[in-house]
């Protein structure tokens, strides 16, 4: 059980060591937690070969609530899915803390940095290892938390506090839906642990709830699906899909270590991680399951259409992420979790390669993020440059590298899903086609042509290779990117996860032959790349005509398809004028005026009254004299 | 023989009397001695309705009254005394000190 | 002839109160006060209680009042200005209302018939005196001793604001 409870409990150590004495270590930091978080690493590794052919582990580490019928106990769950996700996060954060050692090398909160990273490793592992929705509720918002902290990280500049309060809240929006489902998931099992809930699922199967009963809605829906949408709200909002998207691009703002640990490895896939880990309650209910295909679907592709246009180098590598997650929740729709778990491994590794390759590069110029002032870098970044390619090729889904073969299967799987398959698939494809197009123009703008980066800019001295300390974790990467796919298909991933998942659809006939299905997803990568180099593999004017052609396209595109606008309108200027009005006419206005009021009439009272006051004992005596008599007139009076 | 009321309107009448002495006098002293017109007044009453019903307890209640009185007066100078070394006047509109 | 007694008393009481009220010195205040005192001694005869004559006699004329021409003398102030307060006129009306309510209470109200003397031959035999002292030292005696106490902590307080500041260290 040690080595197991170790996993999580090193990184958090770390935090605390660090965390605590962060001023003391002057930049020292990295030396308790990165030797810390890859003894983590080699311990996830042993667990992940206990539990190859073996049960899955479980321990409870103590009772935490215990009241009624209501029980919640911290335990540590690894099962096949936990455990290989085990290795995917701690093997990326792993190498994504030795990264930060030169990335944030003189950063005025390097150690604070650190700290807030091990605690986010940890918080991420025991969300991993949670075996009941409580505890699973909790790292969720514990890598939420620090998620903001370490967008915020830079919170001296505007837009990173301004992203990480986006963050925040829009995971807010998910979180209360997430907690809604939790709630339902109580009243309706009467337990939080993953087993029990199954082993209940039956029984409820056909258990209806009124969802607007309140407002008197007679529309009974079933019980299963409206936890299940509930819960996918959730997953929503930290997957970053559609609608609750905006947050991700933004939280580009942060240092890029974190783009590549939490933005894209990590946090942002607990959400798909949770739908696979519900898997029997998405399963009793195909309602959900469509909606969560469709949401996937969608995010997928407007995402890559988004990603076709924009300037930013960590912008497009976000809104592959997002494109990306898209496509692991379309999967998780269609019921095949195992290669939405697959592909999500495959891209933990190399869009964490093409984050920490664009940090690398964005380390070279001093910051600069634009990448229509880069160019020609391949000559200069030896390292780098093989590495973002690699990474793209795998994004690209070309064979042999490891998008090919999870993505590929996401695909057939979709093709094989009758005629509503068939439609992701096309979009699948579409994606495909237009995620090879932007990661290969993002190549061709930074590592070929003309450079276009002003020489002065920095510091005085020319673009240079990153030191090695960035460069070997970017070549692990790279290397994983190359074999993770590979090895997936070799050993049989999907068997292996399907041990706690169940595939619910029977497989059907595919119309086409599955080494067809391969030669058109790998065509469209191919066709993608061809076109990203006929427009930016060498000086042209065609990205200007093609701008000018399809304007109104174009800058739909590059204005994110006015997400932000939306929201601004709808959400924003509506909370801040109602806020306004509140403020100004309510709370100033009556409250204020009232509070006031009741001052000030004691006030003017008090100084009315005062005169009463003479101090004079004899005045006192008549006012008593003159209630006595009063008093007998009154008696007088009435009797 | 005399009427019980006529006794009791002279008793009210002076105790009246012994009132608007209080309320309306300015010296101290004076003020006093009004409240001893007071305490009569109520004593002519005890000592009436004590021949009147014969009820002796009357009379010692008088006999209290007398004491108390005397204790009040032996008080009252006292104090007296005291105010008039702090303020050098015997003037009751003068200690307003009530008001701080 | 006891109508004529309460008649000369009770007028003579009235007129020496209001006396009090209208001297300008505390002197003639004081002076109307004793013939106030004696008065009522006065009255308290012809209601047959001739111990509590002779008490108002020593108590008030004797010490009270002799104790207020002490403190009047000690202090032995001019008084300057006006010598009757602001609010008069008010305390005038007030008096004049409570003059009118007190002859309407005492006009409504049915007071008992005198009682006929009581036919109790040892009670009867007792003098006024010899009765209060009776009733006194037996039923209300308690009451008695708390007197006296009452009067000594009006001694001890006498001395204690009259003397100013005391060394109590």
């Amino acid at each position: 059980m040690l080595p197991y409870l170790l996993i999580p409990v090193l990184p958090f150590v770390g935090f605390l060591v660090v965390g605590m004495f962060w001023p003391y270590f002057r930049g020292k930091g990295h030396w308790i937690a990165v030797p810390l978080i890859f003894a983590s690493f080699f311990l996830s590794l042993k667990a992940f070969f206990d539990t190859l052919n073996g049960p899955s582990l479980h321990f409870v580490l103590y009772d935490w609530i215990h009241s009624g019928h209501f029980d919640v106990s911290i335990s540590i769950l690894i099962d096949h899915l936990t455990a290989i996700m085990l290795v995917m996060v701690t093997a990326v954060s792993a190498l994504t803390h030795l990264y930060t050692v030169g990335y944030m090398k003189d950063d005025s909160g390097y150690d604070r940095f650190f700290a807030y990273i091990s605690l986010f490793t940890f918080s991420m592992i025991m969300l991993l290892m949670s075996d009941n929705l409580l505890e699973l509720f909790i790292f969720w918002e514990a890598v939420g938390f620090c998620s903001y902290v370490l967008i915020a990280h830079w919170y001296e500049r505007k837009p990173s506090w301004v992203a990480a309060n986006k963050a925040f809240i829009m995971n807010r929006v998910g979180d209360f839906g997430f907690l809604l489902g939790i709630l339902l998931t109580y009243t309706t099992f009467g337990t939080l642990t993953y087993s029990e809930i199954f082993a209940k699922l039956p029984q409820h199967l056909h258990d209806t709830i009124r969802v607007l009963g309140a407002f008197n809605g007679l529309h009974a829906s079933s019980v299963i699906t409206v936890i299940a949408l509930l819960l996918f709200v959730g997953a929503v909002g930290k997957s970053a899909q559609i609608p609750l998207h905006p947050w991700l691009p933004d939280a580009m703002e942060g240092p890029t270590p974190i783009s590549a640990l939490i933005h894209a490895a990590t946090m942002v896939t607990a959400g798909i991680f949770m739908i696979a880990r519900l898997s029997p309650i998405y399963n009793a209910s195909p309602t959900a399951l469509s909606v969560v295909a469709w949401t996937g679907a969608l995010t997928a592709f407007v995402a890559a259409t988004i990603a076709l246009t924009q300037r930013d180098i960590k912008k497009i590598v976000a809104y592959s992420t997002m494109s990306q997650l898209g496509y692991m929740v379309m999967a998780c729709g269609i019921g095949a979790y195992g290669a939405g778990i697959f592909h999500l491994l495959t891209h933990g590794f190399f869009k964490g390669l093409l984050f920490l390759a664009a940090g690398s590069v964005i380390h070279a110029l001093a910051g600069e993020q634009d990448v229509f002032r880069m160019g020609g870098l391949g000559k200069i970044m030896k390292i780098t440059f093989p590495t973002m390619l690699i990474g793209s090729l795998a994004l690209s889904g070309i064979p042999p590298f490891a998008g090919f073969y999870s993505k590929d299967l996401i695909l057939s799987m979709a093709f094989q899903d009758g005629m509503i398959g068939h439609v992701f698939w096309v979009i699948g494809v579409a994606t495909a086609l237009m995620t090879a197009f932007y990661s290969f123009r993002l190549i061709f703008m930074v590592f070929s042509g003309k450079e276009r980066f002003s020489h002065d800019g920095h510091h005085g001295h020319a673009p240079h290779e990153s030191p090695v300390v960035i460069t070997i974790p970017l070549l692990c990467l790279a290397a994983l990117a190359v074999v993770a796919g590979w090895l997936g298909e070799r050993y049989d991933i999907i068997g292996y996860l399907a041990q706690d998942m169940t595939i619910p659809h029977a497989v059907g006939k595919p119309e086409l032959s599955e080494s067809a299905l391969k030669t058109i997803s790998v065509m469209a990568g191919v066709v993608g790349i061809l076109i990203a180099f006929v427009m930016y593999g060498r000086p042209s004017e065609l990205p200007q005509i093609l701008a000018r052609m399809f304007q109104p396209l174009f800058r739909f595109s590059q204005n994110k398809w006015y997400f932000d606008e939306l929201y601004d309108l709808v959400f924003v200027r509506p909370t801040i004028f109602l806020s306004r009005l509140l403020w100004v006419e309510v709370d100033k206005g009556v409250i204020d005026t009232a509070v006031n009021g009741v001052a000030s009439f004691c006030r003017f009272g008090g100084a009315a009254m005062r005169r009463i006051q003479t101090g004079q004992i004899q005045n006192y005596a008549l006012v008593m004299a003159l209630g006595l008599f009063g008093m007998v007139s009154l008696y007088l009076l009435i009797k | 023989m005399v009427p019980l009321s006529w006794y009791v309107a002279l008793s009210s009448l002076l105790f009246l009397i012994g009132l608007v002495g209080v309320l309306i006098r300015r010296n101290i002293v004076i003020v006093l001695l009004c409240i001893e017109i007071m305490l009569n007044a109520v004593n002519i009453n005890f000592v009436a309705f004590s021949k009147y019903q014969h009820v002796i307890d009357a009379q010692i209640f008088v006999f209290f009254v007398i004491t108390v009185a005397a204790a009040e007066v032996a008080i009252g100078l006292g104090i007296i005394i005291a105010l008039f070394r702090l303020k050098e006047t015997i003037n009751i509109d003068e200690f307003n000190i009530l008001k701080l | 002839m006891q109508l004529a007694m309460f008649s000369y008393f009770g007028s003579a009481i009235l007129i020496s109160a209001l006396f009090v009220l209208y001297f300008r010195n505390p002197i003639y205040s004081a002076m109307s006060l004793l013939a106030m005192f004696m008065h009522i001694a006065g009255l308290y005869v012809i209601l047959e209680a001739e111990f509590l004559a002779g008490v108002q006699l020593l108590v008030y004329a004797g010490a009270i009042l002799v104790l207020y021409l002490f403190v009047v003398m000690l202090l032995n102030v001019e008084s300057r200005g006006r010598f009757i307060q602001r609010q008069t006129p008010i305390v005038v009306g007030v008096g004049i209302l409570a003059v009118v309510e007190i002859s309407l209470l005492i006009l409504r109200t049915r007071f008992y018939p005198e009682l006929p003397p009581i036919p109790h031959p040892g009670v009867e035999t007792l003098g006024n005196t010899e009765t209060i002292g009776m009733v006194l030292y037996t039923q209300y005696l308690f009451p008695f001793e708390i007197a006296s106490l009452v009067l000594l902590i009006a001694l001890v307080g006498a001395i204690v604001l009259a003397k100013g500041k005391l060394k109590f260290r």
